[in-house]
Order: structure tokens, then sequence, then C-alpha cells
């Protein structure tokens, strides 16, 4: 592995995380710093352990053993607020699609005229101006994620969690995701995000994290890992041979 | 003897010439139902959130009981409210045999197992598929309850119309609690089931007649609304 800082003052730190069920090893990561400036995307074949992963960094699965610091403290429920995860099939409220924003900006205590005018930015933000009272579970697939992207942005957040945001979208969709992405990132959130597509990571990734078997095989700078891969792995991954 | 249509043209006159006894009955029945059913909402519908999103121990047991409540004889329903209501129950203080609060007190028991039964499953599915988006939106479990409640609130409409549908079609506990008393606890169904007895045909038709027409409604309103939930993507399950 390279590139990689022994302990991450700013950022998130990941020390002997381990997960096991039934005897069988499904996340074991030694050690694992993102305090990479732009996004971070976790590549690997299906089973490797990304999502899980991204589970336990958000503390939506607590790991067997092991230890999650965030600015060289160890995750509290405080810093837990501070974050937000956008899932692979986006679930949203059977309500309006403002509605589904407001849900949150009432959860952070904003009044009404506060919640009005930050649901207005948001929309324009997403390009969902003119569905705001359409009802969220009608918008299309690449609507419905942008929505849930705009939700997870509403909370503020400092770490936002993307697993696989755009494996059913068109290009077209894809970009659009894409660019909120790097904006959302361009302001300053930590961005990490599972994907399986090499083109995605290296469009948007400052770091790219390789995963199989739960293990991490390769950790570094995006163009170093894409252009010169050190792990027979990541070789294999990347070339599109068979990962097992 | 009069004939069946001579029989069913004298019931519709009696409805819609507004037939004071017909109408006072029906106004009665319909109180005491929606009260019932409501009633049974406030208490199944807590019920049912709390079983679906709650984890403890003797958590499936409850829910096959209650799920057996769901088939429990009104009769046998109707026997336990009235040894419970009588003077030697321990409810018997109060004295409300034969009154309609004996009859609400009857559906509502009856309903209420509905009702909680629909609720748990409309909000378990639903508290499934929203657990890890509301869990990482900071959302407590008990505070989901509230947001599992709203957004399966035209799912648990059609829970509560079941259960209205259910307590106006009741009988047999109501007869027993309620002693079918005219002009204070006779209600259609009961009317019904005596008018006939009587051979007064043209009343128990015209009851019918509306208790159909209840009915109708009643499932033309659960149509509706499934409808919509469907269409504005809002229907759980």
């Amino acid at each position: 592995m390279r590139d990689l800082a022994p302990f991450c003052p700013d950022g998130l730190h990941v020390s002997n995380l381990r997960i096991a069920r039934d005897g069988k090893v499904l996340l074991d990561v030694p050690d694992l710093a993102l305090e990479g400036p732009g996004p971070t995307m976790i590549l690997g074949p299906n089973g490797a352990g990304k999502s899980l992963l991204l589970r336990c960094l958000h503390g939506l699965i607590q790991p067997d053993a092991g230890c999650i610091q965030i600015n060289g403290r160890k995750l509290s429920p405080e810093d837990r607020t501070q974050q937000a995860m956008v899932f692979q099939r986006p679930v949203l409220l059977r309500r309006s699609v403002s509605a589904n924003l407001d849900f949150v900006l009432k959860r952070m205590g904003l009044g009404r005229v506060a919640r009005r005018d930050r649901i207005a930015e948001l929309l324009v933000e997403g390009g969902l101006q003119g569905q705001a009272r359409q009802a969220a579970r009608s918008l299309s697939g690449g609507e419905a994620q942008r929505l849930a992207i705009l939700r997870a942005l509403a909370c503020g957040p400092g770490t936002l969690f993307l697993d696989e945001p755009t494996s059913a979208l068109d290009p077209a969709a894809t970009q659009k995701i894409e660019t909120m992405v790097l904006r959302a990132s361009a302001r300053g959130v930590r961005i990490v995000m599972v994907t399986h597509d090499i083109g995605q990571a290296r469009r948007l990734a400052s770091d790219i994290v390789v995963m199989q078997g739960g293990h991490v095989v390769e950790h570094g700078q995006a163009q170093h890992v894409l252009d010169a891969p050190q792990s027979p792995e990541t070789r294999r991954y990347l070339a599109g041979g068979l990962v097992t | 003897m009069r004939s069946f249509a001579e029989e069913f043209s004298f019931a519709l006159t009696l409805i819609f010439q507004g037939d004071a006894e017909l109408w006072a009955i029906v106004l009665l029945s319909l109180q005491v139902s929606i009260f019932a059913a409501l009633i049974a909402a406030a208490l199944g519908m807590p019920i049912g959130a709390a079983l679906a999103v709650a984890r403890f121990p003797g958590r499936r047991a409850l829910i096959v009981l209650m799920n057996a409540l769901m088939g429990f004889p009104p009769v046998v329903v109707g026997l336990l409210v009235y040894l419970m209501l009588s003077r030697s129950g321990p409810l018997g203080v109060l004295d409300l045999l034969y009154t309609p609060m004996a009859m609400i007190i009857a559906q509502v028991v009856l309903v209420t197992p509905i009702i909680a039964a629909l609720t748990r499953q409309v909000v378990e599915t639903l508290a499934e598929e929203y657990a890890e988006q509301l869990r990482s939106l900071g959302v407590s479990r008990l505070a989901s309850v509230p947001v599992l409640l709203w957004d399966a609130r035209l799912a648990l409409i059609t829970a509560f119309l079941a259960g209205f549908g259910r307590a106006i079609a009741e009988v047999g506990a109501v007869i027993i609690v309620g002693g079918n008393i005219n002009h204070v606890t006779r209600v259609m169904t009961t009317t019904i089931a005596l008018e006939t007895s009587k051979g007064n045909l043209a009343l128990a038709l015209a009851l019918g007649t509306i208790l159909i027409a209840i009915a109708v409604a009643v499932n033309a309103m659960v149509s509706t609304l499934t409808l919509r939930a469907e269409k504005e993507g809002l229907r759980h399950a």
C-alpha cells in the first residue's frame, strides 16, 4: 500500500476493523486513513466489503472489533450527526419532494421561513424546482437519487457517504449526480463513495481504495492506482478480469 | 303475505320517505360503530406500530395472539363483555349493560385486534424499508413511529375503514350486551334479525339495503384510497 499516513490527524482513520459472521471474515481492515482533499472512491468486486465498510464508517453497523477515528479522536454519536449517507436504492419518504427536504430541515430546528428558503435553494441545486409538490416516489430514478443527495446535503454533513448512487442510471443522469458530488466536495464536504464504474472513479476520485474479500488491497492517489496499480488484485480488477 | 317485490317497494318507501324509526336506528348504528372504530383505532394503531418497531421477548407470541384475536367469535366477545358489565361482574358498578356504551365496548374489543394487526403489518414492512435511512438521518426507533404512521396514512385509513365495516356489520356481540331495546340499543343488524323473525320484512329489507349501501361505500372509499396511493407511490406493500 502507498500514500498512506500512519495516523490521520484530519480525516477518517480506521484501525483493526473486523466483522465476521458464521466464522467467515466479511471485513478485515487493519489500517485505513481517508485524509485526501477530494472524493475518495471505493472500488472492488461484488462481495468485497465496500458497502459494509461504508456502513461501519457511518455507524449503521457495529463492527466486532476495531476503532474509527475522526480528526484524531474516536467517532462519537455527535460526530455521526455530521455525516450523511445516500444508498444505492434511494429510500424516499412517502411525501412530496419538498416535504422530504423539509423533514430533515425541521429536525435540524430551522424555522418555517428558513426551511422554505433552504428548500428553494436545494431544489435549484438539484434541478428539481419544477417537482417540488410532486410525490417523491413518482420521480424517475435519476431524480429520486438527486433528491436523496439533496436531502443528505440538507443535513449539512462534514462527510457524505454514497453507496453506488449511479449504478442504475443512464449517462445523463449519472453526469448530474457527479456534478452534485463534485460541487459538494468543492464546498468542503468529505466524499466517500462506492462505485463499480472505473471511468467514474477516474473522473471524480482524489484517492482510491480497492477492496477484495473484505480486505483493502490497495489505497492511494487515484492516478497512481488507476495507471500503475501495485497489487495483482487491483490489476486484474482494472483489467476487467474475474476477481474472486 | 306480501310478495318480495311488494316488500321491497315498501322498504324503498320507508327509506326515501324518511321513516323516523328507520333513520333513528341507522343513526344509532353509525354513531356506535364510528365511535367504536375511532376508539379501536386510537388503541390499535399505537399497539400495532409498537409491535412493528419494538423488539422485546414475547413479541412474536403477542403478534400471534393479536392475529388470532382477529378471528375471535363475536358471540364469545359479547358473552365476555356481558360478564364484565353484568351486576356481578367487575365493571357492574358502572351500570353500562344494555346501553349504547356497552355495544361500543363490545365492538372496540372486536375491532381493536383487526386494526392493530393491519397496522403492525403495514408499519413493519415500512419500517424495514426505512430502517437504514432513518438511522442515517439520526431518527431513533421511538421517534420513527410518528414518521412511519404518517407515511402509512393511506393504508391506515384503509385499516380504519376495515374496522368500521366489521363493527357496523356485527350482530352477535351487540345483541348480547345491548339487548336490542327499542329506541335505546336497537341497531341495524339486531333490528334486521328481530324484524325478520316477526315477519316485518319491509323494515328488515330497508335496513339491509342501507347496510349494503354503507358496505359498498366503505369499500369504494378503500378502493379509491388504494388507487390514489398507488398513483402517488404512497402505497405500502
